[in-house]
């Protein structure tokens, strides 16, 4: 069974975003980019089948500028076999990458699609289901635990609100990861020496034909706002009497 | 090899974040404990850290100087200790057999070095040569196939672990200094090898040194490293390279404490304000920042010198002699700026200040390193 497991480059967790003067967006300038966290955990898990025999290829996509190749490097030296970049410097809102993730799966024909729940630049939480919907695929998002039934079927663990809810889902399926689904490895040196002869593809929007026009419109990013420090109090009295006319909270 | 520039980036990448997150989280407890856990040690070698030097076609990395050393630093930004499990096997472990090994002796050990399934010493300290090292006494006699050896070494690096010994031993009694000097491949399992318990130490806990003497060990002839006479030929190269390698951390040991005393300057207020904004603070910041960034130059310069093939014998010694001043002064004024903080054991500072003493001595004394580079001086006239 092939699986297949998009990647994308976004902003790194450690960094400390900064917002554009003029608002329209967040800085980038000189900024480390690194892959979104819940695609590596989406990758460990693509390998870590095919440790165990069951997926027989892993393959990684990406949407995005010439150095999203970078991203997919990673992906390979953690144990993915090849990769494709769909190269655009365009900003590329989830429907239209859940449209260029469909064509790709038709070509690709996986049994078996793994993503991050959610990229951590955007937060839309919404190309896995828009594709499973472009597809009529079954889908199961939020997994932390992905169990397989042969290569007709899996049951997937997800998280809830009220705790953890378990479904099978026929294959071809759809699933996205969630934080604990595992903890990814670091990729060892010697692989990502290796990496470097691995196979990227490099194709175009327009190869397959997906119109990217941005259907959204960004009015405005600010910061949030900057947190209050906080003040002592001197009795349990005035704790009740502050939280009851300051905070607004009793 | 020397690499690309992102393949440079995502292996130092690699290596920094390792670094973050699961070595700097236990320097605490390897100090107190003074072990690196074994789970620690497998994720090391996991990483391939302990094939950094050792060619590609035994399985290592075979990284460029360049490359081992931007390594070292970001091993350097952590407890040296984590640095030392490795230490041995990419430096003055390996690098003779690298360098001078034979066709069979290369595939009989660099494999299980690069992929740490086996652990290296370098024997050439004795009792009675330390910077004279020329002077070592252990003897190694020929008899047939075999030479027997037959002396005392000390202060010997993970000698504890080690399954392979790379010891300096006279070959020729009558010739005094170095030229009868000859350096052998002594396997740890071989009858009449002694390693005596690790000695107790400034710092560095985690990482440890022995006493090991050599009674009658029966050596194959086959194990010798060079011809006869050319132990320290080999010593002397191999320290060539570990010294740039420990200009390096020193480099990454000097960063690390940089930006330690950064953020403490900005969080601790007296008088009203971060002692970040006290001149006198900042003095002592840029004098920190000023020589850890002349350490970087030189050693990455010798480094790029060395990779292009020039000999850098008195620029690896200047790099090693520089860093590791330059560390110990670094890390004075970071006890110093977190005042009190600094000399209590929490902070970790303090830990560190007695961690980075030792590279100011081994791999040769500053005084060893002077005398080197004021020679090769003289030698090039200028
Ligand atoms: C933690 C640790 C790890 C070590 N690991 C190893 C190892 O793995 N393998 C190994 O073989 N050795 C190892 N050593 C030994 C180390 O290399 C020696 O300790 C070092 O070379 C100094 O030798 P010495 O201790 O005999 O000091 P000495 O040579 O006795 O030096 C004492 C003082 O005299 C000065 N001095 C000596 N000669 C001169 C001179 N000509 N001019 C001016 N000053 C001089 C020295 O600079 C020093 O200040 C290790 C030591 C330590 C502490």
């Amino acid at each position: 069974m092939k699986v297949l497991v998009p990647v994308k480059r976004v902003i790194d967790y450690n960094v400390k975003v900064r917002v554009k003067p003029d608002q329209s967006g967040v800085d980038l300038a000189n900024v480390k980019m690194s892959m979104n966290p819940f695609d590596e955990i989406a990758t460990e898990e693509a390998v870590r089948m095919k440790e165990k025999g069951a997926a027989t290829e892993v393959v990684v996509v990406s949407i995005g500028p010439q150095p999203a190749q970078e991203t997919i490097r990673t992906a390979l030296a953690m144990g993915a076999d090849r990769g494709l970049l769909i190269q655009t410097d365009q900003t590329v809102e989830p429907l239209a990458v859940a449209k260029l993730l469909k064509a790709v799966v038709e070509q690709e024909q996986p049994g078996l699609v793994i993503m991050g729940k959610q990229a951590i630049d955007d937060d839309n939480n919404a190309t896995g289901q828009m594709l499973a919907a472009l597809l009529d695929w079954p889908q199961a998002t939020f997994a932390s635990k992905i169990e397989l039934n042969g290569a007709s079927a899996a049951n997937v663990t997800r998280e809830v609100d009220g705790g953890l809810q378990t479904l099978e889902v026929q294959l071809p399926a759809i699933v996205t990861a969630d934080l604990r689904l595992n903890e990814p490895r670091y990729a060892s040196l010697p692989n990502i020496m290796k990496a470097k002869k691995k196979p990227i593809d490099v194709k175009s929007p327009g190869d397959f034909g997906v119109d990217i026009t941005p259907r959204l419109k960004v009015s405005k990013v600010t910061e949030p706002p900057k947190r209050q420090g906080g003040v002592k109090v001197e009795s349990v009295a005035d704790l009740v009497m502050r939280l009851k006319n300051e905070a607004g909270v009793l | 090899m020397a690499f690309d520039a992102e393949t440079r980036e995502q292996l130092i990448d690699t290596v920094r974040r390792f670094v973050a997150e699961r070595l700097r989280p236990l320097e605490a407890q390897v100090a107190e404990q003074d072990r690196v856990p074994d789970e620690i040690v497998r994720e090391m070698a996991d990483l391939g850290l302990f094939g950094l030097s050792i060619p590609e076609a035994f399985g290592g990395l075979g990284l460029a100087m360049e490359d081992e050393c931007l390594v070292a630093i970001e091993l350097g930004r952590t407890s040296p200790a984590f640095r030392s499990v490795i230490g041995t096997n990419v430096g003055i472990g390996s690098q003779g057999l690298v360098m001078f090994g034979t066709p069979e002796q290369k595939a009989k050990w660099l494999p299980k070095i690069a992929s740490g399934e086996i652990v290296t010493s370098f024997a050439l300290t004795e009792p009675e040569a330390g910077s004279d090292s020329a002077a070592v006494q252990t003897r190694a006699r020929r008899e047939g196939d075999v030479y027997v050896l037959d002396g005392a070494k000390r202060y010997i690096t993970n000698a504890g672990k080690a399954q392979l010994f790379t010891v300096m031993a006279r070959t020729d009694p009558d010739r005094k200094g170095a030229g009868g000097v000859s350096a052998f491949l002594v396997p740890r399992d071989l009858p009449g090898i002694t390693v005596g318990k690790p000695e107790k130490k400034m710092g560095q806990q985690g990482a440890h040194i022995h006493d090991v003497s050599f009674d009658g060990v029966r050596v194959p002839a086959a194990n010798r490293l060079g011809e006869e006479g050319e132990g320290f030929k080999v010593a002397m190269q191999v320290l060539d390279r570990g010294r740039l390698h420990i200009g390096a951390v020193c480099v990454g040991v000097a960063e690390r404490l940089i930006a330690d005393c950064v953020a403490y300057a900005n969080e601790r207020k007296q008088f009203g304000q971060p002692i970040a904004q006290f001149q006198l603070i900042q003095g002592m910041l840029a004098d920190s920042k000023t020589e850890a960034l002349a350490a970087r130059a030189l050693v990455l310069e010798t480094a790029r010198k060395r990779d292009a093939g020039e000999s850098v014998t008195l620029e690896a010694s200047a790099s090693k002699y520089f860093a590791s001043e330059m560390v110990g002064r670094v890390a004075d004024r970071a006890v110093q700026i977190f005042g009190g903080a600094g000399y209590v054991a929490d902070y970790g500072i303090e830990r560190l200040y007695r961690d980075v003493r030792i590279f100011r001595i081994y791999e040769g004394t500053s005084q060893i390193q002077q005398v080197v580079i004021a020679r090769e001086t003289l030698k090039r006239g200028g």
